[in-house]
């Protein structure tokens, strides 16, 4: 267990926008929020996954709602403190620590909202290795894992808990009508684990993964070194295609958001095209017409020059961009972990093949 | 016949011209002053002269003075904020993402209250009329003269700012009180930040206005006066004095509408080449396109209507060297010294000038200072130069097809008369006066900026346009004369029910008065 520094959360911030393959929220009103915390004077402990005792319990904590509503309700320390109390009064015992549920996007700086308003320590994992539009896509469901009981809570003293539920469709489909009712933006704790259970099916030091991602791009940038080269050095990815965007389509349908980019080749690529889909968050890339990566291996777009990531709402026609591809978890490359998150989970006929297989990386 | 004077007053010089329909009939350039009113009372003296006895119908004035206040931290006010939405987004109270030096100026009471909307528009709590007037109390006792009032979804229904200013107003008469929905869009802190900033500034723009009011007197000017706006659009100076960041960068936006008034075009890029920048603008029906965008002010994160403006490393002072065989020009640039730095002035610093004396672009200085330089290296300079403007040029573009190029300011000898991309290349006369041109050529806008639910999509769009027809009309538009020139609809993830947030603008002539 170490004490993590303000510097350190302004880098996870950075690092957890790009692990976001460009959905998950701006991390920026979270990171206000620790600023503020910071200045008053708290502080968070990270703990690595090795430091749970088997029946220790861990609180799995994420803001839910649309990027949107949070824009003008914010992002609030005390509700999401208050969701992971909830769910200690509801199951009449403590919880050892808090983590994060997706480690990309806005969700990445939550847990520790959650930890310097509770004085718990952080683990290092989460469940997604990324982020991820809908609340099965996790790799507790891949294992199998008990989807709840889920705490819910709204600023204004709303405090509701899901039971039961017969499988994680049916909680994402409960707790999403829970937090359209109070707003389209809610905190939830969701269905508590043991530290047996996170060992096991969590995804392990993506805290300390997202930090030093961030901290590579911010030496980047200042040292004025090539900030996408630091993020493939980095986190062994792949570059897969570098080019400017040539035509954007959006549509929401389901309350996601869904469309297709298309990108036209510069420098080494001129002449090939590129195409890609998303449902929120990037989900398949095609050169030339051809299948080239898919989820759940991690597809980010970045700005060439900046090296910052690029979110699906916010992608459009012109911009410079950079795309490459991070290693999956293991977790979500088995026949069941496909069934969750790979390409047919987003209507995609193709069958998943790694971008990484055969050595390419 | 339309008769008008535009007058633009920018860092360095202070411009007015008088102008008959379209035709310029006089122009005038003079030196700004640090009081900014002395130019301006000069320039309309000149211009006042060539006027004669048939006088104008509008006297249109363009500054950059407060947005300069901010950046240079001077003239600013005290403010009160009164946030409306406890028990949400309590934990980050205004300011909390201001610089602190800005912030340590501007901060002076921050009060927060239960009230706000919900996205669809239901009340999060109730507006909490007594905390209202106990703020309102605390900073009257406190001397504070200027409230920035921001409620959460305010932009969707405005209700309670509205009756939160009326309780402010009977408090503390005399304040003057600035409602986050009139200026800001979605997102609560930059709407806020950009309420903050206005109310900051409401003393200086008072005076300021009234000084150029003065100076019209004083030049015998009887014709009403109109502040210009980011938009590309005018506002009443009494109301300017009240919405001072609507002018912050209204330079910029002058400067591009009048290239296109000049040029006879509607749609085109805009490249203005400084010493040190080249900004590119996209005009869209001869306004320039909105950034969708945070744009930050003196450190301040806000949304509103700002231009879209792209600024690169590029200008007549920039820096040029060569680097393990490339050649690479700025960021870094001799900027007003160049008559010291330049090599065609005898000085060390080899820049872009140089390069184009040395190209017989340019006459500047003494050519044989730069005669060692190779053929080669100059043109192979002037096309990175090329390469910059032309990348840049295809960032603002919104689709593949070519478009035209209006290529204004000091170094737009770098930009070269074929472009990638680009259908051709035009270099306005009067260029050197383009932005008091559009200062005096501005119409009336108004705008409509809202999430709709439960509608079809042309339903929501017709009523976007109506709200932007109203609030143009109030503005002091001839509502016969009013055009929709953009609406754009962008769809919302994950809220139910289709919810579509819709930005509509109109535009029209001043009415007659």
């Amino acid at each position: 267990m170490r004490e993590i520094t303000l510097d350190e959360i302004e880098a996870l911030a950075v690092g957890a926008w790009v692990l976001g393959t460009g959905g998950g929220g701006s991390p920026y009103l979270g990171l206000l929020n620790m600023r503020r915390l910071y200045a008053e004077g708290k502080r968070v402990q990270l703990m690595d996954p090795d430091e749970l005792a088997d029946d220790d319990m861990v609180a799995v904590v994420s803001n839910m709602g649309a990027p949107l509503v949070s824009q003008e309700r914010l992002v609030d320390s005390e509700t999401i403190g208050r969701a992971v109390t909830l769910m200690e009064d509801y199951l009449g015992k403590p919880f050892r620590a808090v983590m994060s549920v997706e480690i990309g996007g806005n969700n990445g700086v939550q847990p520790f909202l959650a930890a310097a308003e509770t004085g718990k320590p952080v683990v290092d994992a989460d469940a997604m290795g990324r982020a991820y539009p809908e609340a099965q896509m996790t790799s507790f469901a891949v294992g199998d894992l008990r989807p709840w009981p889920l705490s819910l809570v709204d600023p204004r003293g709303v405090e509701g808990i899901v039971a039961k539920v017969p499988s994680w469709k049916w909680m994402e489909r409960l707790s999403r009508r829970m937090c359209v009712e109070v707003g389209s933006i809610a905190s939830t704790c969701k269905a508590p684990r043991t530290g047996a259970e996170v060992k096991r099916w969590g995804i392990l030091r993506t805290t300390t993964q997202a930090i030093a991602l961030g901290q590579a791009i911010r030496r980047a940038q200042k040292e004025h070194r090539d900030p996408v080269q630091a993020i493939l050095d980095q986190e062994k990815g792949l570059l897969l295609f570098r080019g400017k965007v040539a035509d954007i389509a959006r549509r929401t349908t389901e309350g996601f958001l869904r469309g297709t980019a298309k990108l036209d080749g510069l420098d080494e690529w001129r002449g090939h095209g590129f195409e890609l889909a998303f449902q929120n968050e990037w989900a398949v890339g095609w050169l030339d017409g051809e299948a080239r990566v898919m989820t759940p291996d991690l597809i980010c777009v970045l700005d060439s020059v900046s090296g910052e990531a690029i979110g699906t709402e916010v992608l459009r026609y012109g911009q410079r961009v950079t795309v490459i591809a991070l290693p999956a978890p293991p977790v979500f490359l088995s026949p069941r972990g496909l069934d969750f998150v790979g390409p047919r989970a987003f209507g995609y006929d193709l069958d998943f093949r790694s971008v990484f297989a055969g050595g390419a990386a | 016949m339309r008769r008008r004077i535009g007058i633009d007053v920018g860092g360095t010089n202070t411009d007015a011209v008088l102008l008959e329909d379209d035709r310029v009939l006089h122009a005038v350039k003079t030196p700004t002053t640090a009081d900014v009113l002395t130019g301006v009372r000069l320039a309309l003296q000149d211009v006042a002269r060539a006027m004669g006895a048939e006088g104008v119908q509008a006297v249109m004035i363009g500054t950059t003075h407060f947005v300069n206040a901010v950046v240079q931290r001077r003239d600013l006010a005290p403010v009160g904020a009164l946030r409306i939405g406890l028990p949400a987004a309590k934990s980050l109270p205004p300011f909390c993402d201001w610089p602190e030096d800005l912030a340590g100026l501007v901060r002076g009471q921050v009060h927060m209250v239960e009230g706000g909307l919900d996205y669809d528009g239901r009340p999060i709590m109730p507006l909490d009329e007594r905390a209202v007037a106990a703020a309102a109390r605390a900073m009257r006792a406190a001397g504070i003269a200027c409230v920035a009032v921001s409620s959460i979804f305010s932009p969707l229904a405005p209700a309670m700012e509205e009756r939160a200013a009326e309780i402010l107003r009977a408090e503390m008469p005399g304040a003057a009180i600035t409602l986050s929905h009139d200026l800001g869009r979605i997102g609560l802190l930059e709407r806020e930040n950009v309420a903050l900033l206005n109310a900051c500034l409401v003393p200086l723009a008072r005076d300021t206005v009234h000084a150029f009011e003065e100076a019209l007197r004083q030049a015998g000017i009887a014709a009403p006066l109109y502040i210009t706006q980011n938009d590309g659009t005018v506002i009443r100076a009494e109301l300017a004095a009240r919405f001072p960041v609507l002018s912050f960068a209204s330079g910029p936006t002058n400067s591009m509408r009048g290239a296109a008034f000049l040029t006879g075009l509607g749609d085109a890029l805009v490249v203005d080449v400084g010493g040190t920048t080249s900004d590119i603008g996209a005009l869209k029906s001869g306004f320039p396109r909105e950034a969708n965008a945070v744009v930050r002010i003196g450190g301040v994160r806000t949304l509103f209507r700002m231009p879209d403006l792209l600024s690169i490393g590029l200008g007549g002072g920039s820096h040029v060297a060569q680097e393990g065989g490339r050649i690479r020009i700025g960021p870094r640039s001799v900027g007003f010294r160049l008559p010291e730095l330049a090599r065609v002035f005898g000085g060390p610093q080899l820049t872009t000038s140089d390069i184009a004396v040395r190209a017989g672009l340019l006459a500047l200085g003494d050519a044989l200072r730069v005669a060692d330089i190779s053929d080669a290296f100059a043109q192979a300079t002037l096309a990175e130069a090329a390469r910059m403007l032309e990348e840049s040029a295809d960032r603002m573009k919104t689709d593949a097809a070519e478009v035209p190029l209006l290529a204004v300011g000091g170094g737009a000898f770098l930009v070269p008369d074929r472009l990638p991309g680009v259908s051709e290349v035009l270099r306005p006369a009067h260029a050197a006066v383009a932005n008091a041109v559009g200062a005096a050529i501005a119409q009336v806008s108004g705008e409509a900026d809202q999430v709709f639910q439960g509608m079809a999509r042309a339903e929501a769009m017709a009523e976007a346009e109506r709200i932007a027809r109203d609030r143009a009309a109030e503005a002091g538009a001839d509502a016969a004369t009013l055009a929709l020139v953009d609406i754009e609809d962008l769809p919302i993830a994950y809220l139910p029910g289709g919810a579509l947030r819709v930005r509509a603008r109109v535009v029209g002539e001043i009415a007659a008065r």
